[in-house]
């Protein structure tokens, strides 16, 4: 008997959950609030799932109540995206002058 | 169009790379690195799923059109949105995490055939229990992190809201929600796919509305996890690694989030979560509160102090962000270190409205990361300082958390301030912090109050160094 795909996806999770936390305990804690941002940012990956919705819609109809919520969840996700990147990259921005001040 | 293997190998390769952005974090020279490896996982993910579907009809001139219209929003938010204003920012993120998860939810629900998942009323029931899932997490995501950005934004008042029957109201609507999983998996029913979205909306605002303001740190956390497992719950519907191990890496980023903010506060999840802290308490210090005499002083005399001072610790806290004060701190700092007075900044580990919120305010303020110190690396220094200067802090400094077994924080791990030589405590009023007890630091003989906003009174004293 073949082991179910689910099985396969359910060890990615868990070894996943395991390799968060040990990387998540040696982030620093002044830099936790980037950590938010940037974790914030990476969950909006979701971004795959709302362009295949976006994507199911025939040529004649693009706009069909399930391609719609897939078009809002891109827009939503996109948001997320570019926000919580730039936004990281700003804080982090900070973090660096003051490395050069000080060395 | 591409293999469906190879899509799958690039989706590992993004899923990794979300987790080399996290890794950069441990220190602030790889941190930007980091970001970068998260910019590219997510380059790559979006552009093997257009590969991946090989779809380039009039939809594809839609969604490249929603994403630009999200990104240039997103980005206009990044770059407009004060350092202050970050603990808004991220639950405003996590309540879009949440919802498009429950409108990627529905469109699969409505459209299963796109996402291989079966066809319409006959959707596979393991992708239906994940969809679900997913689903349900998200919408209580949504819904929370509006509350909790409400509150931050000071929308809605942030003290708790709590009613009569509250929690068994609450267990119950947890509990519906877990039968109506099991129902519409067995009957593929739409309707109870709106009832299980509507109910969870609702618990995820019945969850917030009883927390306190001081308690956010460990909602905003609580809800980062959310939306992890939200994202992961969706990954297993879409059977897309990246989600997967995204949702996983996120869902318990935040978990630790809470338990170390938790641990700051020396309160238990679940105290926190059932929420009502600082409602109660009100009354009860009002009782013993008779009219203590406290010393007050003005710019010159806090500046005379410090003149004569040999180190400094400054004690940053929420007020510091709202009266926006960090700049002219700094600026303070400068003239105290040009007469060679030694400055440190002690940061607790749940000031301000969300984890690292102070460091990221000092950061802004150019002040150099190797002068601010955690709780336990500085605590022991209090002792051998001549001052110490309290700004926008309150329940963290209360040395009631280690005499008073009846206060609500006892037990809390708090910052020494009181063994210093002399405090100043800039503060507005006597009024208590957010815990709602009444600071001893206010009234010990070494402290002197400077009643004013923080950052006039700062700059003040800066004229008079």
């Amino acid at each position: 008997m073949e082991i179910d795909p689910l099985i396969f996806r359910l060890s990615i999770f868990i070894l996943s959950i395991f390799v968060g936390y040990y990387v998540v305990w040696s982030v620093t804690p002044s830099l936790h609030t980037p950590l938010m941002s940037v974790t914030n940012a990476i969950s909006s990956v979701i971004i795959v799932g709302a362009i295949i919705a976006g994507l199911s819609g025939n040529p004649d109809s693009i706009f069909n109540t399930s391609s719609i919520f897939g078009f809002l969840a891109t827009a939503l996700a996109a948001i997320n995206i570019f926000g919580g990147f730039l936004v990281t990259q700003r804080m982090l921005a900070m973090y660096k002058k003051k490395k050069k001040d000080n060395q | 169009m591409i293999s469906e293997n190879l899509s799958a190998v690039f989706y590992l390769i993004s899923g990794v790379l979300f987790i080399l952005a996290l890794r950069g974090l441990s220190s602030p020279e790889t941190s930007r690195q980091g970001n970068l490896f998260g910019i590219l996982g997510m380059i790559i993910a979006v552009t093997v799923t257009f590969l991946s579907i090989g779809n380039f009809s009039a939809g594809f001139i839609y969604v490249i059109l929603f994403i630009l219209l999200g990104g240039s929003i997103g980005a206009f938010i990044a770059y407009r949105i004060p350092m202050t204003a970050m603990p808004e920012l991220v639950a405003g993120f996590h309540s879009l995490v949440g919802l498009a998860a429950v409108f990627v939810a529905i469109s699969a629900f409505l459209n299963p055939e796109a996402f291989n998942l079966g066809t319409k009323g006959n959707i596979k029931l393991g992708s239906l229990i994940e969809m679900s899932i997913g689903a349900a997490v998200g919408a209580i995501t949504f819904s929370g992190s509006i509350i909790a950005f409400l509150k931050l934004q000071g929308l809605m008042s942030g003290s708790p809201i709590v009613f009569k029957g509250q929690h068994p109201l609450n267990a119950i609507i947890l509990i519906s929600i877990v039968v109506l999983i099991y129902l519409l998996c067995a009957s593929q029913s739409s309707n109870l796919f709106w009832i299980l979205l509507t109910v969870s909306f609702l618990i995820g605002f019945l969850l917030i509305i009883p927390i306190g303001g001081a308690d956010m740190p460990v909602v905003i956390s609580m809800l980062n996890s959310y939306s992890g497992w939200a994202a992961a719950g969706i990954g297993f519907t879409l059977e897309n690694t990246a989600l997967i191990i995204t949702g996983a890496l996120v869902g318990s980023s935040g978990a630790i989030l809470s338990y170390i903010m938790c641990k700051g506060m020396n309160r238990s999840f679940f105290n926190v979560i059932l929420g009502g802290f600082g409602a109660t308490d009100s009354s009860s210090s009002n009782v013993n509160k008779e009219q203590r005499p406290v010393k007050s002083g003005n710019a010159d005399d806090a500046a005379f102090l410090m003149k004569n001072a040999s180190s400094v610790i400054i004690v940053p806290g929420y007020g510091m962000a709202v009266a926006q004060a960090q700049h002219a701190l700094r600026e303070m700092v400068d003239t105290l270190k040009k007469n060679d007075i030694k400055v440190s900044y002690a940061i607790h580990p749940v000031a301000g409205r969300m984890p690292g919120h102070m460091n990221v305010l000092l950061a802004e303020a150019n002040v150099p990361y190797d002068e601010v110190f955690e709780l336990e690396e500085i605590n022991n220094d209090f002792a051998n300082a001549d001052v110490a200067f309290v700004i926008g802090a309150n329940d963290v400094t209360n040395p009631v958390a280690k005499t008073d077994p009846q206060s609500p924080i006892y037990g809390m791990p708090v910052l020494d301030v009181e063994k210093c030589k002399s405090v100043l405590f800039v503060k507005r009023s006597l009024s208590p912090g957010y815990a709602g007890i009444d600071n001893d630091l206010f009234y010990k003989e070494n402290t002197l109050m400077l009643f004013a906003d923080a950052k006039k009174m700062t700059e003040d004293i800066t004229k008079n160094l």
